[in-house]
């Protein structure tokens, strides 16, 4: 279980990475939005790796997930959201006002 | 008693933007009313908490009386109330700039204005590093608004480059904060330092990872090389009222590095201590040389301030990075020079580029400027108070501040490049001078710049200009109270350096005991 987690946390990092640094806006916005979601699952995981335990007080119960990774993942996910909306909002205008979705602003070869 | 003054810093821009949205479609004139109000009842408010702060103690309030460390808590020291300060006067006189044209450029600049001010306000407040997470993507979403306001095609591409970096960063720090409560178990900032001292050697290395990847994101915040050339665009490019607020925004960062790793990554801190004194000086003295380069090889008037920014924050980390009591207190005094001074470059700035209308702010022979004696007084004390000549404020905060560092080893390097860079500051402001106001093209004659344009020339009230004169006026106030303010200085200094109080005010005086006893402490 472990390993499987930790696997995916990396292997969405890196392809957030790896798109992060391509020169279009799209892939840019998808790669950032793929580690949002890589941190995000890391967050929940600081309360480490449980099955079957409640988050809040129950009288049957003597083992609790940590309920607060929870609450961060919950924030973290609405600023995520709202930023990486921003963020699609303002590459369209980009490309309204440079006429090209490069990052730089700049066609890579300009119409003659 | 609680002091229910310490949260009006952020309930009132908070209210306030709120109903300046919902004035948006009513003339602008009204939310200038509302956001200059609401400025300077911040900038009383402020200004009572940093008399409080001097006197007396480190203050806590407790939102919604949760137990510390479980519930949020908002801290006030004399550091964060000084900051807290200088954000308030600063946004008023920007805010004041900004009220006969920049404003009208778009909808919600009022709005954006209260919001940043929330967000900037928060960073200095919390106690908490998850609410500094949250409080930085407020003022980051602000400031993105902010950057952008005005539209225009080079705005947009600088915007796209700030607002990727910060997206970025916002995912490291919550990586950064994840592996913290991971292994710590709390988000309290006093709390978190406590556990850090008695963190056992096995976690050392995750927690000093932890603390590293923070350092990156605090550095991208306060634009260490190599994480500062999104600034030069980004401050450049955007309007000169923001560019100035926003001369307090890299200070933040420079606030939270001092605040965090003299704290959680204190001397005291077992593991985590000393974390940051091998990286901080070199990156800050490296930073400082590339901002000077910057500074002596840019060919428009914002591109320097912009420039300057990035050198202000390489001397003040420099100092800071000696991590010494002293240090520390002359970087508290020369925060304050630097922080005015740059941002009165850039409305200073602002009013020759209107003046200048082929060449606006490029360094270009031109028609000469409207105004040249007026103009010309308020560039030359601006220049003469960023390079740090005497008899102005920059002069005696960094004569202190290398007195202060003589005792390092890093202390030629700190003094040549401090000096170097104050050498360039003054060596590229004095060649934008001459070009700016004495080499000139004929009255009649179009100019050489972008556009020939032939608008009339904006001649100045004395209304457009009392916003820079009065930030300019700030650095011989800063030599007149220089006593007072050094003494606050060591007295801030001593509350940052020294964790102990900091524990003691949020966590009540027998949480700290672990870490008073094992170490010493006082």
């Amino acid at each position: 279980m472990e390993w499987l987690v930790s696997a995916c946390f990396g292997v969405m990092i890196a392809c957030g990475v790896y798109l992060v640094l391509r020169a279009r806006t799209f892939p840019v916005i998808l790669g950032l939005t793929l580690m949002g979601y890589a941190v995000n699952l890391f967050l929940f995981l600081t309360g480490r790796l449980h099955t079957n335990l409640p988050d809040i007080i129950s009288p049957n119960q003597t083992r609790y997930a940590d309920p607060l990774p929870q609450a961060l993942v919950l924030t973290a996910i609405v600023i995520g959201f709202a930023m990486i909306a921003f963020l699609v909002v303002l590459s369209l205008r980009a490309l309204g006002e440079l006429d090209t979705d490069h990052v730089d602003g700049q066609q890579e070869n300009p119409p003659a | 008693m609680i002091n229910h003054l310490i949260v009006s810093p952020l309930l009132l821009p908070l209210l306030m933007g709120t109903v300046i949205i919902l004035n948006a479609n009513q003339p602008v004139a009204r939310q200038r009313i509302l956001g200059l109000s609401s400025c300077l009842a911040v900038l009383v408010m402020t200004g009572i908490l940093l008399f409080q702060s001097a006197e007396g103690p480190i203050q806590t309030y407790v939102l919604g009386d949760w137990p510390t460390p479980f519930g949020i808590v908002m801290v006030l020291d004399r550091l964060s109330a000084m900051m807290l300060f200088i954000t308030a006067l600063l946004a008023l006189l920007c805010l004041a700039h900004a009220a006969p044209g920049t404003d009208r450029e778009g909808k919600n600049f009022h709005a954006l204005f209260q919001f940043q001010l929330l967000g900037i306000n928060g960073a200095f407040l919390t106690g908490d590093i998850f609410n500094l997470f949250v409080f930085f993507e407020i003022m980051l979403l602000s400031s993105y608004g902010l950057v952008l306001h005005g539209g225009g095609g080079l705005r947009t591409r600088a915007g796209m480059h700030y607002v990727i970096l910060n997206l970025v960063g916002s995912s490291i720090f919550l990586v950064g904060v994840g592996i913290l409560y991971a292994l710590l178990g709390t988000l309290n900032m006093a709390d978190l330092a406590v556990r850090m001292a008695a963190a056992p050697a096995e976690n050392a290395a995750l927690l000093q990872a932890a603390g590293l990847i923070l350092f990156a994101v605090f550095a991208l915040k306060a634009a260490l090389l190599p994480l500062c050339f999104w600034l030069p665009d980004a401050y450049g490019f955007t309007s000169a009222p923001v560019a100035a607020l926003f001369a307090v925004m890299t200070k933040v960062g420079v606030y939270v590095i001092l605040r965090v790793y003299c704290l959680i990554f204190s001397e005291f801190a077992g593991v985590g201590a000393g974390l940051l004194s091998a990286w901080l000086l070199p990156a800050a003295l490296i930073t400082l040389a590339a901002g000077a380069a910057g500074v002596a090889g840019s060919r428009d008037l914002r591109r320097i301030t912009a420039y300057l920014v990035i050198v202000s924050v390489g001397t003040l980390l420099a100092v800071i990075g000696t991590f010494q009591r002293e240090a520390i207190a002359a970087a508290i005094v020369y925060l304050p020079h630097t922080t005015f001074m740059t941002a009165a470059m850039f409305l200073v700035a602002d009013l020759i580029r209107r003046q200048r209308p082929d060449a606006g702010s490029e360094l270009i022979p031109d028609r000469p400027v409207g105004q040249p004696t007026l103009l010309g007084l308020l560039f030359l004390t601006a220049a003469v108070a960023i390079g740090g000549l005497p008899p102005l404020s920059g002069f005696f905060a960094k004569v202190m501040m290398l007195m202060t560092v003589q005792g390092n080893n890093a202390a030629p390097w700190i003094w040549a490049l401090v000096l170097g860079s104050g050498l360039l500051a003054l060596v590229a402001l004095g060649r934008a001078g001459i070009i700016i106001f004495w080499k000139l093209l004929p009255k009649d004659e179009p100019g050489t710049g972008r556009g020939t344009s032939h608008d009339p020339v904006p001649v100045y009230a004395p209304a457009d200009v009392f916003p820079a004169a009065v930030l300019l006026c700030i650095s011989p106030l800063l030599v007149i109270f220089g006593g007072g303010i050094t003494e606050f200085a060591f007295a801030a200094a001593d509350h940052v350096i020294n964790p102990v109080h900091y524990i003691e005010a949020v966590l009540g005086p027998d949480r700290s005991l672990p870490l008073l006893y094992p170490f010493g402490g006082e």
